[in-house]
C-alpha cells in the first residue's frame, strides 16, 4: 500500500501518486538525477560528497544504524576494482519500507547508489532485490534501463570521466542475505552463509574486493541530503540521527502501512497517525524496530521517541524502523513462539551455538505454549541465550536470543501462568477473533 | 535439458556479472530453470551447472539453501501463505486456515488432483499488507480475505 501519511514528506515525495509516479521523468519533474548532474558538472570532490554525508548524520536505515558517511570513508582510495552494493534483502519480520521505495520511487535509490559510486570510486553495482518480490525486482530493471538510457548509467555518464554501471541481483527466499556478507556471498553465486569479520567488506567484499554495502533507504536519502544540505538534513531529526525515517507499522492498529516522520517523533503520534489501536482495544506490548529487537511494554514504549539512542536506552533497537504493535489479546508466549520458528527455519547452519540453539529455542518456547512447560525452564531458555549471544560469525544467533530474553523479562508472569497452568492466561477464542481477519476490505485492491 | 529460450534468458543474466564470475548467475538461472520444468531434478541443476562452467554440487548447493527452490514436484499452483507475527496479528493464521479448509489439505501436501501445493512462508516483507499470499513464488497477493482467496482460487484453473 502507498504511504499512509507522513508528517515530513522527503523520501516519501513521490509516492503521492501511487503506482503512477515511478518512472524516469516523474522523477525527473520532481528534481530527481538534479543533484548528480551537479556533483558531476562542478566536479566536486570525492571528499566534499562523503563529508556532506558525514554531516548529515545519516545513519544505516537496514537496522544497525552505522554512520553511513563513516562507512564510505572506509574505502580504500586506490584500489583498482570497486563495488557498491544496496541491500534490499528486505526479510526482517514487520519490516516493509524497502518495497515500496522501490516500488513508487526506485529512482532515488538508483541516483543515491551512483552517487555513493563516484563518491567511494566503483565503477559496478548491483541492488539484490528480496526473492519474495518479484514484481519490484521486474520494476527495478525498468527503472535501471531507464536511467541507462537517459545517460545516467553507463560508460562516461553525462559526459563526465565517471562511469558506473548498475544491475539487479534477484534473491529466492533466505533471511540470512540480509546480512551483509552473506548477501555478498549470495550475489557470488554461492549459500548466503555470512563471512568472518574482520575483514569487512570496504576491504575484501563482493569478489573479494573493496565494496560499500548499505540499505535502500539510505541510499533513497542521498539525494535529499545533497540537495538541501547535511547540516538541513540533520535539523529535520535531532542530533547523532540525522533527517526523517520509514516506520513499516504492523500488527494491531488501524491503519497498518509506512510512515515517515522525522527522527524523534513520539511513538505516541507515530500511533495516532497509524489510527491508534484496533477496537479501542489497549496497546500491550510494541517491538520497536524489527522482530530481531527487544520486545518493549507498553508504558516504556508510550514514552519513547522515534530514534536510535531513545530506543536503545530503553533498551531495545530502533533496527530497521519496524514497529510491530500488539495490543491485549495478544499471548506473549505464542507470539514468542512464532517468532522462534522463524530464527530456527533462517539460521543457516553454519555456527553450532546458532544452528543447535535456535531449534533448542523453539522447541522449549513451543512445549511451553502447548502446556508441556516445566518450572526449569525459564531458566534454561535464558541459559541457552547465553550460549548464543556474541559467538556466532553473524548476529541472527544474537537476534534470536534477544526477544526471548525480552519476552521472559517483561513478560515473565505469562510464561510462568503458563508453566503452572497448562494454558493461556488471554482466553484463545479472545487471542484468535484479536488477530483475526482485520476489516481490511476497504483497502484490499488500493495496494 | 534446458530450452534455448531458457539459455537465452540465462545469459542475459550472465552478462550483469564480471566475464570471470559466470557463477553469479546461478540463483536467477535455477529460478529460470525452475519456472520451465516446474521444479529442480538433479538432473536440471547439473545441466544448469554445467552450462555456468560450476560443478553440479555447488549448484546443488544453492538450489537446496534458498526456500523458494522447489526440490520436489510441486502442484501447478503453488501458494505460499505468511503466518509469520505481523501477518498473523491480521489474519495470517485465519487465512491459512481458510485456504487449508478449502483445499482440504495441510502445509506441504498437494491436492489429489495435483492443482494446488500448500506452503506455511516467512515473512516477504509486505507485513502492512496482510494477509499476504505469494503464488509461485512470483506474483504477490495482498490483502487476502476469505473473498480474495475465493476468487484467487477459483482463478487457478
Amino acid at each position: 500500500m502507498a504511504l499512509i501519511d507522513t508528517i515530513n514528506p522527503l523520501l516519501t515525495t513521490g509516492w503521492s501518486k501511487g503506482d503512477a509516479g515511478w518512472s524516469l521523468k516523474d522523477y525527473e519533474a520532481r528534481g530527481g538525477y538534479v543533484q548528480l548532474k551537479r556533483i558531476l558538472a562542478s566536479k566536486m570532490s570525492q571528499d566534499e560528497v562523503i563529508a556532506e554525508v558525514k554531516k548529515s548524520a545519516l545513519r544505516g536505515r537496514g537496522g544497525a544504524g552505522f554512520p553511513a558517511g563513516l562507512k564510505w570513508s572506509f574505502m580504500p582510495k586506490a584500489a583498482p576494482e570497486k563495488y557498491v552494493v544496496c541491500n534490499t534483502d528486505e526479510g526482517e519480520p514487520g519490516t516493509f519500507k524497502d518495497r515500496d521505495l522501490l516500488r513508487y520511487d526506485p529512482h532515488s535509490t538508483i541516483e543515491g547508489m551512483i552517487i555513493a559510486a563516484y563518491a567511494v570510486g566503483a565503477k559496478r553495482g548491483y541492488n539484490y532485490i528480496h526473492g519474495e518480490i518479484f514484481d519490484i525486482y521486474q520494476r527495478f530493471e525498468e527503472a535501471l534501463d531507464q536511467a541507462r538510457a537517459a545517460g545516467y548509467l553507463g560508460e562516461r555518464i553525462l559526459g563526465s570521466d565517471f562511469s558506473f554501471d548498475l544491475f539487479a541481483h534477484h534473491g529466492w527466499g533466505a533471511y540470512i542475505c540480509g546480512e551483509e556478507t552473506g548477501l555478498l556471498e549470495s550475489i557470488e553465486g554461492k549459500k548466503g552463509q555470512p563471512r568472518y569479520k574482520p575483514p569487512f567488506p570496504a576491504n575484501f567484499g563482493l569478489y573479494g574486493k573493496p565494496t560499500t554495502i548499505n540499505n535502500t533507504e539510505t541510499f533513497a536519502a542521498i539525494p535529499f541530503i545533497m540537495g538541501m544540505g547535511g547540516e538541513a538534513y540533520l535539523n529535520l531529526g535531532k542530533p547523532n540521527n540525522g533527517g526523517t525515517k520509514l516506520f513499516s507499522v504492523s500488527g494491531h492498529v488501524n491503519r497498518p502501512g509506512n510512515y515517515e516522520v522525522p527522527m524523534g517523533t513520539p511513538f505516541a503520534k507515530l500511533l495516532e497517525m497509524a489510527g491508534g489501536m484496533r477496537g479501542g482495544r489497549q496497546l500491550k506490548a510494541v517491538i520497536p524496530g524489527g522482530s530481531s529487537a527487544p520486545v518493549l511494554p507498553a508504558d516504556v514504549m508510550m514514552e519513547c521517541t522515534m530514534d536510535y539512542d531513545s530506543i536503545a536506552k530503553a533498551g531495545s533497537m530502533l533496527g530497521s524502523g519496524a514497529v510491530i504493535v500488539m495490543d491485549e489479546t495478544v499471548c506473549m508466549v505464542k507470539a514468542l513462539e512464532r517468532l522462534s520458528y522463524f530464527y530456527f527455519e533462517e539460521s543457516c547452519g553454519q555456527c553450532t551455538p546458532c544452528r543447535e540453539g535456535s531449534g533448542w529455542l523453539y522447541r522449549v518456547v513451543h512445549r511451553i505454549e502447548h502446556g508441556l512447560g516445566r518450572p526449569e525452564d525459564l531458566d534454561l531458555l535464558n541459559r541457552v541465550t547465553d550460549n548464543m549471544m556474541g559467538k556466532t560469525i553473524c548476529a541472527l544467533a544474537d537476534a534470536a536470543a534477544f526477544p526471548v530474553r525480552s519476552f521472559i523479562k517483561h513478560f515473565k508472569s505469562e510464561f510462568e501462568y503458563h508453566i503452572e497452568h497448562k494454558k493461556c492466561l488471554v482466553d484463545p477464542e479472545v487471542q484468535r477473533a484479536g488477530s483475526g481477519f482485520f476489516g481490511a476490505t476497504s483497502k484490499a485492491g488500493a495496494a | 535439458m534446458l530450452s534455448s529460450e531458457a539459455l537465452r534468458k540465462i545469459d542475459r543474466e550472465v552478462a550483469k556479472y564480471p566475464a570471470d564470475q559466470r557463477q553469479s548467475a546461478v540463483m536467477a538461472a535455477l529460478v529460470i530453470a525452475q519456472d520451465e520444468n516446474g521444479w529442480l531434478s538433479k538432473e536440471t541443476i547439473a545441466a544448469v551447472a554445467d552450462y555456468l562452467s560450476m560443478a553440479p554440487i555447488a549448484a546443488y548447493e544453492v538450489a537446496s539453501f534458498y526456500n523458494m527452490y522447489d526440490m520436489q514436484p510441486v502442484g501447478k499452483y503453488k501458494l505460499t501463505v505468511c503466518t509469520n507475527l505481523p501477518c498473523a496479528l491480521s489474519g495470517g493464521v485465519h487465512a491459512a486456515d481458510y485456504v487449508k479448509e478449502k483445499l482440504g489439505i495441510d502445509f506441504n501436501e498437494t491436492t489429489p488432483d495435483g492443482r494446488f501445493t500448500l506452503k506455511e512462508g516467512e515473512c516477504m516483507g509486505a507485513c502492512g499488507d496482510a494477509p499476504v499470499m505469494l503464488v509461485n513464488n512470483k506474483r504477490m497477493c495482498s490483502f487476502m480475505l476469505p473473498e480474495q482467496i475465493d476468487k484467487l482460487l477459483a482463478e487457478c484453473k
